[in-house]
């Protein structure tokens, strides 16, 4: 449904003019205050299901499973898409391809709710895949600009990745549980950590959930990403898109985890990106970069959490996965403003804007504070709890106590430069007159950073018998009570985060002289996973290039020598191997069989020799019309007159094409024709072969006995043929429309495009083009009937 | 190349143009129990286009198509195939179950195999049109 929105979204752009934003936005906020509904019943029964049967022959069905993690997820994603769209309305105001902007955004967020409502395994990948294609859409989106390109691309190709490792995985997970649904799969008696399976499934799963959520060493997509406009990064970037890694990982952590695989991997990959994430931010100048990397230290953090596993570090997960979709959806919002409204993204070049811009400067305090950990704010009861579970975490402990302590320093830094930097201080020249924002784009963040601060003051609201138990009792497995305070008295959590504090206020204090040192490590960079991306991406390209000229050199005879000598070689093979061919000649034919037959062989001899085009064609012709006759004779009138029609056809577009062709000429040399001759005659005895073989091996009962006898009563038709075609196999049919629609498409799009170019090529190209539409054209006509 | 314009074939092309449309359609409907179905008849009626193609030529083919471009006939084709597909939801079936309602006064069986057909007919009328169409301009512009 939320894509016929999307879709629509054009045509409301054209009612509503500037106000569609707005419109749009209610469509996620409806959703959201339905999640919120099924809230009650959810945290009551654990989990509910929706079901939708779709194909139930092959066993796939839409099935949707709400439960406390899926709803958190949902509710992040419904109400950050309102804030996100309404704030979309006042950044992209005026934009020409506003409309282009909304059904991307609108499609992105329905695929994202089906990710994490999603029940069924295949279902939840589909969604998964879309979440990356809309997501390219939307980083490339001011696609003039060759870096928007490159970036949404890079974010494409690693995600992309990344989804067909976790295809592998989820497959994997599907053959080792049994089930294809998740609810089944959570419910299971049987242990899958103990599967021969288990490891090889973790890490494929792992690779699609740490491409997708950014994580070392995958994570320069991210940064690039923001070469999206800023409504896309503070939803995609921050909120959602990169959380979904992070939901399947915690959505599976009751199955798989908690092994030492599952903790030495999460916890170490998490708490490197955590740490390397908060380094390189403190690199940048520009806003969203440095916002991009704090999300990248966000994203291991959960990760961490995930991996420790501790009763203690689901609630940290649930809390901190809250908190930073808050505090961080509202930062790159404000990053938006500034950028909208001074015209420059670098921090260094902002400076006290805070009396021209007062609302924004407090949203942006608020938000920091949270991302910083400063009481009475939601981030610092979630850091907190971090640090807590850290210090409790069963392995890796004091590794991991120094990477989160260094990780918060740099945090807070960052908090900072965000925060203060921008509104303080001396005031710059900026490329634009800054002035407040426009109210549509304060509202977003205003409600999220509100969000924050009303949350981190009653954190009770969410703990006990409330939304974040159900969310962490899903992700654990057991029940949990989750009990959250701003006060747990004086510890060490307590203490290192006063202490991260003050060196984190020491760092911001120094930062561009310590920015200038950290200069001095620029080529060291260089070497980083980025750098390792664009070499395999070169080489890729190389590969193609080399294998293209190999394979697509534009000649239909190499395709054709190639395409038949697999074939011969493939099932030759099996034939030899598996089957003894058999020879069993019945010399039972009738005189007119003969005739047909033999008129066949004719055509076909005389097509080979002929030096004349027109006679090959109507010498092919003739072979067409002998197996309409064949077909006939053995009382199958539909195919006979299809063969017929087709053949017809043929005849027509080839003659059509014959005109366009060169002077019959011989280009090949002796040899090459003998292999030609070779590889046809191959060709001819492995058909009569396989023939004879399968008329000689009754494997399986023939399906043909059940479509005769069902074909009147159950499919109300008598025809069988069309019966199949319509009913039994009507998915089948539904398949080759679309290929025959393509092929058409391709067609009349290779000769208009030719056509309209004005260069006409050189005859080898011509010639190809015509075959090749003779040829698919007779392929695709005559494909329905393989069903 | 293609000469257009001889009486004998231009009289027979008028005549036979609306036959085969006509016979096309009756291929399509008894498609179901005899001989014939959306393929067929689509390939019946591409011929019957082709044939007029090749007696006026594409700028009379086009006019006789009028506002329909053989391209829009193909996604009218894919259209009607997905379209026939959706009825089984609401009948809380699985997708792609052949629905059957019998429309009362004349007695006709109308069902989703039935626009499933049609939508064949469309999509293959469409694909071989817009190909002969496609290949003979191309020709006319190319001396």
């Amino acid at each position: 449904m939320g894509f016929v929105l999307a879709a629509l979204s054009p045509m409301l752009n054209h009612w509503f003019g500037q106000r569609t934003s707005l419109v749009l936005a209610l469509f996620p906020a409806g959703l959201a205050a339905w999640l919120a509904l099924q809230a009650p019943e959810v945290i009551e029964n654990g989990s509910l299901l929706l079901e939708w049967q779709w194909v139930p022959s092959l066993g796939i069905s839409l099935t949707f499973l709400l439960d406390g993690l899926s709803l958190l997820f949902g509710l992040l994603i419904t109400v950050m898409g309102a804030c996100v769209l309404v704030y979309a309305g006042g950044y992209l105001k005026d934009h020409p391809d506003i409309a282009r902007f909304h059904i991307a955004l609108v499609a992105f967020m329905v695929s994202m709710l089906g990710l994490v409502l999603a029940d069924g395994l295949l279902t939840l990948f589909v969604f998964w895949e879309l979440t990356s294609i809309t997501s390219y859409l939307l980083i490339g989106f001011n696609h003039a600009d060759i870096n928007a390109r490159k970036s949404a691309r890079q974010g494409l190709f690693v995600t992309v990745a990344g989804g067909l490792a976790l295809m592998a995985g989820l497959v994997l997970l599907g053959i080792a549980s049994g089930s294809w649904s998740l609810a089944e799969i959570l419910d299971q008696e049987a242990d899958l950590r103990e599967h021969a399976l288990y490891t090889p499934m973790l890490i494929c799963l792992l690779l699609g959930a740490f491409t997708k959520s950014a994580q070392f060493p995958f994570h320069f997509w991210l940064p690039n990403a923001m070469a999206a406009p800023t409504p896309v990064s503070a939803y995609l970037h921050s909120a959602t898109m990169v959380k979904a890694g992070i939901y399947l990982l915690a959505r599976l952590h009751p199955e798989l985890g908690g092994t030492e695989l599952w903790v030495g991997v999460l916890s170490v990959v998490g708490a490197t990106t955590m740490l390397v994430g908060a380094f390189l931010a403190i690199h940048h100048t520009n806003i969203k970069k440095l916002l991009a990397y704090s999300t990248i230290m966000a994203l291991g953090t959960l990760t961490m959490l995930l991996g420790i596993g501790t009763e203690y570090a689901m609630t940290a997960f649930v809390t901190f996965l809250l908190a930073h979709s808050l505090y961080k959806g509202a930062l790159f919002m404000v990053a938006g403003i500034l950028d909208h409204e001074t015209g420059t993204k670098d921090v260094t070049q902002m400076g006290g804007l805070r009396p021209v811009m007062p609302l924004t400067a407090t949203i942006a305090l608020v938000a920091a504070l949270s991302l910083a950990g400063v009481p009475p704010l939601l981030g610092f009861i979630g850091k907190e709890l971090m640090l807590e579970s850290v210090l409790g975490a069963d392995s890796f402990r004091t590794l991991l106590v120094l990477f989160a302590f260094l990780a918060s320093v740099l945090t807070i830094a960052v908090a900072f430069i965000v925060a203060l930097r921008p509104f303080y201080g001396q005031r710059h020249q900026t490329p634009l007159e800054p002035h407040e924002a426009p109210l549509g784009m304060l509202l977003g963040p205003a409600l999220l950073a509100l969000g924050s601060l009303l949350l981190g003051l009653m954190p009770a609201v969410l703990g006990a018998d409330a939304l974040l138990t159900a969310t962490a009792t899903a992700i654990s497995g057991q029940t949990l009570e989750v009990a959250l305070s701003l006060w747990y008295g004086i510890n060490v959590a307590l203490i290192m985060s006063i202490v991260s504090l003050g060196l984190g206020f020491l760092l911001f204090r120094r930062w561009d002289s310590v920015r200038g040192k950290l200069f001095a490590l620029a080529p060291l960079m260089r070497h980083g996973p980025e750098a390792g991306y664009e070499s395999m991406m070169n080489g890729i390209v190389l590969f193609s290039e080399w294998q293209t000229r190999l394979l697509q050199n534009g000649y239909m005879r190499n395709y054709i020598l190639v395409m038949l000598a697999t074939l011969i070689a493939l099932i030759g093979n099996s034939i030899l191997l598996r089957h003894s061919p058999v020879f069993t000649f019945d010399l039972d034919v009738r005189f007119h069989e003969v005739v047909v037959a033999g008129t066949m062989a004719m055509g076909a001899l005389f097509a080979t020799i002929t030096r004349s085009r027109l006679g090959a064609v109507v010498s092919v012709g003739v072979m067409g019309f002998s197996i309409a006759l064949i077909f006939i004779l053995f009382s199958a009138p539909d195919l006979a007159i299809t063969q017929l029609l087709v053949e017809t056809l043929t005849v027509i577009l080839l003659v059509l094409v014959l005109f366009r062709l060169p002077r019959f000429s011989n280009l090949s040399t002796s040899l090459e024709r003998i292999r030609d001759g070779v590889v046809a005659a191959m060709m001819g005895i492995l058909i009569c072969l396989l023939i004879m073989t399968s008329w000689s091996i009754q494997q399986f009962e023939p399906i043909s006995t059940y479509m005769i006898e069902n074909s009147a009563p159950l499919a109300y038709g008598r025809n069988i043929v069309n019966v199949i075609l319509v009913d039994y196999r009507a998915l089948d049919t539904l398949g080759e429309m679309f290929v025959l629609a393509l092929a058409a498409i391709g067609v009349i799009a290779m000769l208009k495009l030719r056509h309209g170019d004005g260069r006409h090529g050189e005859n080898g190209n011509r010639e190809n083009n015509g075959v090749k539409n003779a040829d698919s054209s007779k392929v695709a006509a005559k494909e329905p009937y393989d069903g | 190349m293609v000469k257009s314009g001889t009486i004998i074939l231009n009289t027979a092309a008028r005549f036979l143009m609306p036959l085969q449309l006509m016979f096309s359609i009756f291929l399509l409907l008894r498609g179901h129990d005899e001989p014939g179905g959306g393929f067929i008849a689509g390939l019946v009626a591409a011929g019957a286009f082709t044939l007029y193609l090749f007696a006026f030529g594409v700028s009379a083919t086009k006019e006789v198509l009028r506002m329909v471009d053989p391209r829009d006939l193909i996604g009218v084709g894919l259209l009607l195939g997905m379209i026939s597909v959706v009825p089984a939801w609401f009948m809380g079936q699985p997708f792609l179950t052949a629905q059957w309602w019998t429309i009362p006064v004349i007695d006709f069986k109308a069902s989703t195999p039935l626009i499933f057909d049609i939508g064949v007919y469309f999509a293959v009328l469409g694909s071989v049109t817009g190909m002969v169409m496609t290949l003979m301009e191309v020709d006319k512009d190319e001396p």
